[in-house]
C-alpha cells in the first residue's frame, strides 16, 4: 500500500517537473502536486536535471527498454544493467565464485566449469574482464550467448542467456594472457581471442634477446557449437602473427563478411627494460610513425585447415606465421601509430581506427583494400607479410580530438567516438552511403564532456549491422567528484548519453561498486527469452537439460555402500518450502559424501539456498534446480545446514543437521 | 421456413421435446471437456493470483503452489479429493446422457424418470463440492506450522484465508450442464403439453409454431 502511494507522489512530481520546465515559469500545472515545485526548489534541480530525471526513471514493474551486458573488471564477472534506468539488475559468476548464485562453492557443476579456466590444473580465482560479446544471427544480436575473456589468462567464457549462468570456460593452450578477446563473427560461427602482449607460443621460456625469433601474436577462433552452446575445441584454430601486440580486433560484417581487423601497437618489438638503460616501453613502443592494422581473411584460413595446412600444438590446430602471409590469410595495412580501438561500420565498408596519440581516427575503405589485396602492389615486412599501402586503403582521417578510441554507431550515419585525454564523447559523420542527407561527410559535429577519462563507449545494438541510435553509454575510469567519496578507491562512472536527438545529453550518472569494468554491449530487452523457472523439476544448470539424480518427492532417500575400502554416502534430497527432506543425515568422520539437492518448487522466484557451515559449502537451487555436491567428511561434528534465501514464514525453521560421528 | 418446421411437426409431434432430450445430452457429454468450478487465490506476492480448475474428472491450473501454501495450515493435497467422484464421473455423465437419449425414443409416461439424474447433475456437483470444501476445511493436520480454526472455503463468492483474498466461480463445463437441465426441463413440458392435446385432439400453438395439429391422435 504504502509503495504503491510513494510511487504515485514520486510520479507526480516528475510530471510536474516536466510541466513546470516546458513552460519555463514557476507556477504548479493544473492536476499536479505543487510539491513538485517544492522538491525542484529543495533540491536545486535544474530544468535539464528533471527533463534527465524523467527520461531514466522507469517504475517498478515497468521494464527497461535495452539490457546492457558489462564487463565486471577484474571482478571477473559480468554486470546485467537496464537500460535507462541505469539499474543493477544482475551480477553473473563468471570467472569467480559467487556466493548468491552459490557459482563455485561445493556444486560439482560449477566447480567443473571454474575448474576448466584452471592453468596448468593451477586455480585461478579471478579474471580481468574485458569484453562481453552477445551471440549474433546475420549481424544482429539473438539474444540467446553472452561471450567473454579473461586477458590476464586468457581464457574465454560462454554464458547461457536462458538462465544468465556461465556453462564454459575454456583456456587458450598456447597463450598466457589475451586482450582483443570476445568479438564474434557475424552468425557466432567464431568468437575471437586476440592476443596482446607477445610470447612464446605455448608457455614456454624464451630470453628477451630472441624476442624477433621466439615471441609471436597469436589470434585463436574458437568454433562456437550453438546446438550445444558449446566452444568447440576441435574446430578451432589459431593463427600465428608477428609479436607486434596486436590489441583490439573487431569481425567484418555484410560486405566484409568473412574478415576480421585488429590493429597493433609495438611494431618497433620493444622489449623494454628502463633499468637496463632501455627507453621504457611506454616511449620504445611508440617510435614509429606507424603500427599495422591487421587484415585477416578468416574463411581463407577455414580453407588452409580443411587443407591441412596446419601444425597442431597443445592439442589445437595453428596456421603458421608464414604460411598465414603467403596464402592470403593475413594483410597489414599501415596505421597512425599505437591506435586503439577498430570498429567496423554497420554496413562493414568501413573500418574506423581510434588514434590513441593521434587525434583522429582513421577510416579504412575495405572496398579499396581488396583492389589493393588484387593489385598485388605491397611490400613484405620482416616476416614476409604483405603490407598494403596507406594511400591506397585509407578512405578519411577525422580530426576529433584528445585521445581518441573507441567507435559506435547509430541508425543516422552518425559515429560515436570516446575521446579518452579530452574527457568527451565526439560525434562525427561517416560518408559513402551513410550520408543521405547530404551533410558534410567524414566531419567532426559535437562533442559532449563526460566524467571522467572515458574508455570504451557502447551503444544500444551497437555492434550490430542495424544500431538503434537511442542511446550511448560513456565507461568511465575516473569519477572524481561525481559521488558521495568512499574512500580514495572511488566508484567508476557509467554515463547514459541520449543521442536520438539533434544534440547528445547527458542522462544519468550510474557509479559502479567493482572495477574496472571494462567493454559492454547493449541489446534490445525484447529479445531476451530467459526462463522464468527451469523447464523441468530436476533441471542440471550447467548441462541444461535433466538430472539423471533428481529426486522426486517421496524418493529422497541416503544409501550407503562400499566403494574402495571406504563408505560412501548418497543422498537424494528434495527442497520445498519450507522443509528439506531428509532432515537428519548421519555419517561417519572419513565417509565420502554425494549429496543430489532438488528444488521441487515450480512458482517463480521460490528459490532456496543450501548452506553447511564448516564445509564451504553453499548452493543456491532455482525453481526446478537440480544439484550436486561431493567431498570428504573430514571433520566430525555436529553441522547445521539451512536455506539461505529467505523462502516463506517458516524459512529459519527450514534446516536440517548433517552430523558426523568421530 | 416456418411452414417446414410445421410439416415436419404435424408428421410426430413429439420431434419438438425429443429435440431438447438429445441436445439436452449431448451438452451434458460436451460438459466434461471444461472446468465446473474455478478458484482463484489472490495474495500480494502473487500477481496474477493462484488459479485451480476443477473439471469433473481432475483439475489444473496451479495445483501444486495451492498444496504447497496449503500444507502450512496442514490442508491435504488437493488431487487426493473427490477420487472415487472423478473417476465415476464420466460413466455417470455418460449414463445420465444415455437415459436422456432413450428418453427421447419413449412416449411412455413413467419415462419421465430417466430424465432426474441428468437435470440433476449439476446440483449433485455443487453439493459434492461443498462437501469437500467443508472436509478440506475442517479436517486440517493438528501438527500444522499455522493452526487456524477450521472453516470452509466459499462455493460461491469471495472468501479471506491468511493473507489470501479467495474467490470461488461457476466456469463455463458448469453452465453447460445448468443448460442441459433447463432443456430436458423445457423437454418435459413439452412433452406433457404434446401427450395432453393428442389425447384431447385439441391444436397447441407456440407463436407462427403449430405443435399439434387439430384433431390428430395420439
Amino acid at each position: 500500500m504504502m509503495h504503491g502511494k510513494a510511487k504515485g507522489v514520486i510520479l507526480g512530481v516528475l510530471m510536474a517537473l516536466v510541466a513546470a520546465c516546458a513552460r519555463g515559469g514557476a507556477t504548479p500545472v493544473a492536476g499536479l502536486p505543487a510539491e513538485a515545485q517544492t522538491v525542484i526548489r529543495e533540491r536545486g534541480l535544474s530544468p535539464e536535471d528533471v527533463v534527465a530525471a524523467l527520461r531514466t526513471y522507469v517504475p517498478g514493474g515497468k521494464y527497461d527498454e535495452y539490457v546492457m551486458f558489462a564487463s565486471g573488471g577484474h571482478s571477473g564477472q559480468v554486470l546485467v544493467i537496464g537500460i535507462p534506468s541505469m539499474r543493477l539488475l544482475k551480477v553473473i559468476g563468471v570467472f569467480t565464485p559467487e556466493p548468491w548464485q552459490g557459482y563455485g562453492f561445493g556444486e560439482k557443476g560449477t566447480l567443473e566449469v571454474l575448474a576448466e579456466g584452471f592453468a596448468r590444473g593451477k586455480p585461478i580465482l579471478w579474471g580481468d574482464t574485458h569484453h562481453p560479446a552477445l551471440s549474433e544471427t546475420e549481424g544482429e544480436y539473438d539474444g540467446q550467448f553472452l561471450f567473454i575473456n579473461d586477458k590476464a589468462n586468457a581464457r574465454l567464457a560462454v554464458i547461457d542467456l536462458r538462465d544468465f549462468e556461465t556453462k564454459q570456460i575454456v583456456k587458450n593452450p598456447n597463450a598466457i594472457s589475451d586482450h582483443g578477446g570476445g568479438f564474434v563473427t557475424p552468425n557466432t560461427e567464431y568468437v575471437v581471442e586476440g592476443p596482446q602482449y607477445a610470447a612464446p607460443i605455448g608457455w614456454e621460456y624464451a630470453p628477451l634477446d630472441q624476442y624477433k625469433d621466439k615471441y609471436r601474436g597469436l589470434l585463436t577462433f574458437w568454433a562456437f557449437d550453438r546446438q550445444k552452446g558449446r566452444v568447440d575445441p576441435d574446430r578451432s584454430f589459431q593463427i600465428e602473427l608477428p609479436p607486434y601486440w596486436q590489441d583490439l580486433c573487431d569481425a567484418g560484417k555484410k560486405v566484409s563478411y568473412g574478415w576480421v581487423f585488429c590493429n597493433s601497437i609495438n611494431t618497433e618489438m620493444a622489449t623494454g627494460g628502463i633499468e637496463e638503460g632501455n627507453p621504457p616501453f611506454e616511449a620504445g613502443t611508440a617510435k614509429n610513425e606507424m603500427d599495422y592494422l591487421h587484415i585477416i581473411n578468416w574463411k581463407k584460413a577455414e580453407e588452409l585447415i580443411r587443407a591441412g595446412k596446419y601444425e597442431v600444438i597443445n592439442g589445437i590446430k595453428v596456421i603458421r606465421l608464414q604460411t598465414a602471409a603467403q596464402e592470403g590469410v593475413l594483410f597489414f595495412a599501415p596505421e597512425p601509430k599505437s591506435p586503439h580501438g577498430v570498429d567496423v561500420a554497420p554496413g562493414g565498408e568501413y573500418i574506423v581506427v581510434g588514434g590513441k596519440l593521434d587525434p583522429h581516427v582513421t577510416v579504412y575503405s575495405f572496398e579499396k583494400i581488396q583492389k589493393a589485396i588484387a593489385a598485388g602492389n605491397f611490400e613484405r615486412d620482416p616476416f614476409g607479410v604483405p603490407v598494403l599501402k596507406f594511400e591506397d586503403v585509407k578512405e578519411a582521417q577525422v580530426e576529433l580530438g584528445l585521445g581518441p578510441l573507441h567507435t559506435v554507431f547509430d541508425d543516422k550515419g552518425y559515429a560515436y567516438t570516446s575521446l579518452f585525454l579530452d574527457s568527451a564523447v565526439a560525434r562525427w559523420s561517416l560518408g559513402g552511403p551513410y550520408r543521405k542527407d547530404g551533410a558534410e561527410p567524414w566531419k567532426l559535429v559535437e562533442k559532449l564532456p563526460v566524467h571522467y577519462n572515458i574508455g570504451h563507449i557502447a551503444a544500444t545494438e551497437g555492434d550490430t549491422v542495424s544500431p538503434d541510435g537511442k542511446y550511448v553509454v560513456a565507461l568511465n575510469k575516473w569519477s572524481v567528484d561525481r559521488f558521495q567519496p568512499v574512500g580514495p578507491l572511488h566508484p567508476q562512472n557509467f554515463q547514459l548519453i541520449d543521442i536520438s536527438g539533434g544534440k547528445m545529453r547527458l542522462l544519468y550518472d550510474m557509479p559502479i561498486g567493482i572495477g574496472e569494468p571494462h567493454y559492454a554491449q547493449i541489446i534490445k530487452a525484447d529479445k531476451l527469452k530467459p526462463f522464468l523457472v527451469y523447464p523441468e523439476i530436476g533441471w542440471n544448470a550447467v548441462k541444461m537439460a535433466k538430472d539423471p539424480n533428481a529426486t522426486e518427492a517421496g524418493r529422497e532417500r541416503v544409501e550407503v555402500r562400499e566403494e574402495g575400502g571406504r563408505r560412501v554416502v548418497e543422498i537424494w534430497m528434495t527442497a520445498v518450502r519450507s522443509h528439506f527432506k531428509p532432515e537428519r543425515v548421519k555419517i561417519r568422520k572419513g565417509d565420502h559424501v554425494i549429496w543430489h539437492i532438488t528444488n521441487i518448487e515450480r512458482a517463480r522466484d521460490a528459490t532456496h539456498g543450501f548452506a553447511l557451515g564448516g564445509y564451504n559449502i553453499n548452493l543456491s537451487l532455482e525453481p526446478g534446480e537440480t544439484a550436486t555436491i561431493e567431498f570428504d567428511a573430514d571433520q566430525s561434528g555436529t553441522f547445521p545446514f539451512y536455506c539461505t534465501e529467505f523462502c516463506s514464514a517458516l524459512h529459519l525453521e527450514m534446516m536440517g543437521y548433517f552430523l558426523v560421528e568421530p | 421456413m416456418m411452414e417446414r418446421v410445421n410439416t415436419w411437426l404435424r408428421e410426430d409431434p413429439f420431434r419438438l421435446p425429443r429435440a431438447f432430450f438429445i441436445g439436452a445430452s449431448w451438452l451434458l457429454l460436451l460438459s466434461l471437456l471444461f472446468p465446473y468450478w474455478r478458484m482463484t487465490l489472490q495474495a500480494p506476492q502473487y500477481p496474477g493470483g493462484l488459479r485451480v480448475d476443477v473439471y469433473v474428472t481432475h483439475l489444473a491450473g496451479d495445483v501444486s503452489e495451492v498444496d504447497n501454501l496449503n500444507h502450512y495450515i496442514g490442508m491435504k493435497k488437493l488431487h487426493e479429493a473427490a477420487q472415487v467422484e472423478r473417476f465415476l464421473a464420466p460413466l455417470a455423465i455418460g449414463a445420465a446422457a444415455l437415459l436422456g437419449e432413450a428418453l427421447a425414443f419413449t412416449r411412455r409416461r413413467w419415462a419421465a424418470v430417466l430424465a432426474l439424474p441428468a437435470m440433476l447433475f449439476p446440483f449433485i456437483f455443487l453439493a459434492d463440492m461443498y462437501y469437500w470444501l467443508y472436509r478440506y476445511g475442517h479436517d486440517l493436520d493438528p501438527n500444522a506450522p499455522l493452526r487456524l480454526p477450521p472453516f470452509t472455503p466459499p462455493l460461491l463468492g469471495t472468501g479471506v484465508v491468511g493473507q489470501f483474498r479467495t474467490v470461488a466461480e461457476l466456469q463455463l463445463g458448469f453452465w453447460m450442464a445448468l443448460a442441459a437441465s433447463f432443456l430436458i426441463a423445457l423437454g418435459l413440458h413439452f412433452r406433457r403439453v404434446v401427450r395432453t392435446a393428442l389425447e384431447r385432439r385439441q391444436a397447441v400453438r407456440l407463436g407462427p409454431l403449430t405443435l399439434v395439429p387439430e384433431g390428430a391422435r395420439g
